[in-house]
């Protein structure tokens, strides 16, 4: 029995991991062909800018949204001040805005022929020559937008990471003479790295493989010299070989990170994980405390939703009413399906990889979770290849047989969106419930062993309980990101089946910003329902 | 059950593609008075309309994915480089149709009759009625002039009408001189290209640069928006460039019937349709495109553009420049 165990995990493992990795695989696999010249030419133009770009982006995002999250998270968790029962929960709310949408909303509020500098010269009487404003549509303001709109993926896990850490070592490090600030950066960060690093690097590989917010804010970066290549230049090998690019630093990110906690281990040394209470904040750091939490919000939520709900006042999508109801029905089915297939395939590799702990294994299964950091559209591509290859062998096979065919039962179908999603989004159920699984002494596994539990008891009788809230927090999280997913989507759906997503990049692709935000505010809706369901997952302290 | 719900929801979807009576679009276009064209023609063939829409380059690329086996009768895409690309790679198939080549004149169609094109929009220039007077910017080429630096909007290069432009300016003069134009256009630019053609109006209206280039229809949308757009569309003019020579560029939106097309009767119908004086009326109507139909009544605002001189160069010239003038915008800095 044993010893079955031991070859079935691992193949099962490796079979799934392969599947997973197959568009990863053709797109490495590219590098090898003859790009016809377009590679040159990119080289000896614009790549030294995508290089740049990328990596600004990428240094600025991580910076910004682990400073924004961790320290949202640390005064929330640790202090009390006014309205921090209300920031617990709303400083996730900018999950639900995609960072496309967040990039319309803002670039239309802050360019120059925008309603913010618009007042700003009527009242004032200046022209263009006579002030200086920040111009949104630069690197440094997407880096801001994309800060605004990932940051939550930092909060979430830098709360998760200290609120489940026990009080015996703050209280021990107080009783030692550690002051807030040492307690801070030598105690509750250190321990709750892997689970920071978790959402950070869920973050990098998002800001890697965005493009719409990106692409808005008229920044040049590899992923938006992907969709260039392949569009305008119709050369599909070479974006190829751009995405390997990319799949290289997001491999690199990776490793960095299994490399960096390799020897440290993170669960509770005592049994009682009893939480903090939170100490109350007093004079001036009280109002500046809610301040500095409130900006986030603010910003990333309240300003874009508020223009939003604006524009759909004083026009809106005219069609909205016939649309919604099948659009969102639709969008939720579609997150619905792809979270739960996700996460079930996120939980069993994240297993594996607990327990086989064969060098290949680890590599395989972090490989699987790199198409977070390729673009959508090349995910999309490269899987409508062997999923096609796949069915004409069947659809060749029914038609010798019988008189009768049953159509693109794969690429013509919603199965080849959820592949894509699978595809795209395994990175977030493998790093929550990693970081999850990190948690869990291996010695209550050993025990369970000894007395003789079985592999799938484990599973289902320690490991599910103990991890039900990183499963529900990444089946969530899959499924705002799906609500917001565009380019796969737009690739891959089959006929008549629209998104909300899909309606708003129609209307905006079209510059219809105002008929647009009718749909982009139901996304915000659609998308804070799982926010909504996060919150209590966000616990209190007290 | 749910699950058996779920399957049989999900074969059903590959199966209406299969039905007999329906007809299968793949189209680049998305706007909405595309919807009321095609319920029409529901209405009045009892064919349905199965839909999909999406950017040309990647509906192009699934369409080769699928291969013999594709459900796709009709590519419609919103330029005529992506026609000249599907030509290439060999997606449609010839169709002889009586109707097609009697309403759709001979530069607007595939000599073969490969595509067909369904309605057009002109590249013109929109200048700030208070800092640029009338006849001072008549022509592509002047946007190229010293005298206007720093005062040109014109959105990324990574946009297909900007491409079919300077690919229609090598069809012109050659690339040599196209690309010393794309090199002086750049150095003029106000501001590093970003957003849409109407961004690069609002640009204008705003006071941010003195000329913009966009579409024709953007123009005229706004002329008919929101009173914000409204206002906007007030502080600026339409220039119709090289009237006295060659022309205004002019682009195509078009359908081909595709190779695999499982139902090429109902394509043709389609298509047909799509040309009918009904369906160009709604086009020109609802989204102020020109007709490719002649004496089909335009929009009052396209009226009051008045008549202009197209560049009558045959648009799969210009979508065989593409790929030449991406590289030239590329090295001339142009993003």
């Amino acid at each position: 029995m044993k010893s079955a165990g031991r070859i079935v995990w691992p193949m099962l493992c490796w079979a799934i991991t392969a599947v997973l990795l197959v568009p990863v695989l053709a797109i490495l696999w590219s590098v090898t062909e003859d790009s016809d010249g377009v590679w040159q030419h990119l080289a000896s133009t614009v790549l030294v800018g995508y290089v740049r770009n990328t990596s600004l982006l990428a240094v600025g995002v991580g910076a910004g949204t682990t400073i924004i999250g961790v320290a949202t998270a640390w005064l929330v968790t640790y202090y009390s001040f006014p309205l921090v029962g209300v920031l617990r929960w709303a400083l996730l709310l900018p999950l639900a805005i995609p960072t496309y949408l967040l990039a319309y909303a803002l670039t239309d509020l802050f360019q120059f022929s925008g309603p913010v500098q618009g007042w700003l010269r009527a009242t004032t009487g200046w022209t263009r020559q006579d002030y200086w404003f920040p111009e949104i549509r630069s690197l440094p303001g997407a880096i801001a937008i994309l800060t605004l709109g990932l940051y939550p993926y930092v909060y979430l896990a830098a709360r998760t990471g200290f609120v489940s850490q026990s009080t015996a070592m703050l209280d021990a490090s107080r009783t030692l003479g550690v002051g807030p600030w040492g307690r801070f950066f030598r105690v509750a960060l250190p321990l709750a790295r892997p689970a920071i690093f978790a959402g950070l690097a869920l973050v990098l590989m998002e800001t890697l493989a965005e493009f719409g917010a990106v692409d808005y804010c008229a920044v040049d970066t590899f992923s938006t010299g992907i969709y260039r290549t392949w569009m305008s230049r119709g050369s599909l090998v070479a974006a190829a070989q751009l995405s390997a690019c990319l799949l290289g630093v997001a491999g690199l990110l990776y490793a960095g990170e299994v490399l960096s906690r390799r020897s440290a281990r993170y669960h509770h040394a005592t049994q009682s994980a009893q939480s903090v209470a939170p100490t109350r904040l007093d004079g001036l750091s009280r109002p500046l405390a809610t301040l500095l939490c409130g900006l986030p919000v603010l910003a990333g939520f309240l300003l874009p939703v508020g223009r939003f709900v604006l524009l759909t006042a004083q026009g809106g999508d005219r069609r909205a009413a016939e649309l919604l109801v099948e659009l969102g029905t639709n969008t939720a089915l579609l997150a619905s399906m792809a979270a739960a297939l996700t996460v079930f395939t996120g939980f069993f590799l994240a297993f594996a990889r607990r327990e086989i702990k064969s060098r290949v294994t680890q590599v395989a299964v972090q490989g699987a979770g790199l198409g977070y950091a390729i673009p959508g559209g090349v995910i999309a591509i490269g899987i409508l290849g062997p999923l096609w290859w796949l069915e004409d062998a069947i659809l060749g096979q029914i038609e010798q047989h019988m008189a009768w065919t049953p159509g693109l039962f794969l690429s013509g179908t919603v199965i080849a969106l959820l592949v894509g999603y699978q595809i795209r989004f395994l990175a977030i159920p493998l790093n929550v419930i990693g970081a999850g699984f990190a948690g869990i002494r291996p010695t209550i596994d050993d025990a369970a062993r000894n007395l003789g539990v079985s592999r799938i008891g484990i599973l289902r009788r320690i490991h599910m309980p103990l991890l039900r809230g990183s499963l529900l927090s990444a089946a969530l999280l899959v499924f705002v990101d799906v609500i917001k997913e565009l380019p796969a989507t737009l690739i891959l759906r089959p006929f008549n089946f629209d998104t909300l997503a899909v309606r708003v990049y129609h209307l905006a692709s079209d510059e219809r910003l105002a008929e647009a935000s009718t749909c982009a505010l139901a996304m915000v809706v659609a998308g804070l329902i799982p926010v909504v369901l996060l919150a209590p997952r966000n616990p209190n302290p007290s | 059950m749910l699950r058996v719900g779920c399957l049989l929801g999900l074969w059903s979807l590959a199966a209406l593609a299969q039905a007999e009576n329906v007809v299968n679009v793949y189209s680049a276009r998305h706007y909405d008075t595309d919807d009321a064209v095609y319920a029409d023609f529901e209405k009045q063939t009892g064919i349905q309309v199965n839909l999909i829409e999406g950017k040309a380059d990647a509906l192009l690329a699934r369409l080769k994915r699928e291969g013999r086996r594709s459900p796709a009768d009709v590519l419609i895409t919103v330029d005529a480089g992506r026609l000249f690309q599907a030509e290439q790679q060999d997606i449609f198939q010839p169709i002889s149709s009586l109707v097609l080549s009697e309403r759709v004149p001979s530069n607007l169609r595939h000599p073969d009759g490969l595509w067909f094109g369904l309605t057009k929009r002109a590249r013109v220039i929109l200048r700030s009625k208070d800092r640029v007077k009338e006849g001072e910017i008549t022509s592509y080429e002047d946007l190229a002039k010293p005298e206007w630096k720093g005062r040109v909007l014109i959105r990324s290069s990574s946009n297909v009408y900007n491409q079919s432009l300077v690919g229609s300016l090598i069809a012109a003069y050659g690339e040599q001189q196209a690309e010393t134009w794309c090199k002086r256009l750049v150095t003029n630019l106000a501001r590093k290209p970003q957003g849409g053609d109407r961004d690069q109006i609002k640009g204008v209206a705003a006071g941010e640069a003195d000329v913009a280039v966009a579409n024709s229809y953007y123009y005229a949308r706004m002329l008919t928006g929101t009173p914000e757009e409204r206002a906007a569309a007030a502080k600026v003019a339409i220039v119709f460039p090289n009237q006295q020579d060659r022309g205004t560029h002019v682009n195509l939106s078009g359908a081909g019937v595709c190779k695999n097309a499982p139902h090429p009767q109902n394509a043709i119908r389609f298509i047909e349709f799509l040309t009918s004086h009904q369906a160009q009326k709604t086009f020109a109507a609802g989204n102020h495109e020109y007709p490719v139909v002649k004496g089909v009544e335009m929009a009052s605002v396209l009226d009051h553009f008045g008549h202009f001189k197209e560049d009558t160069v045959n648009a799969a010239v210009f979508g065989r420049n593409n790929p030449t003038a991406i590289q030239m915008m590329d090295r001339a800095g142009w993003r």
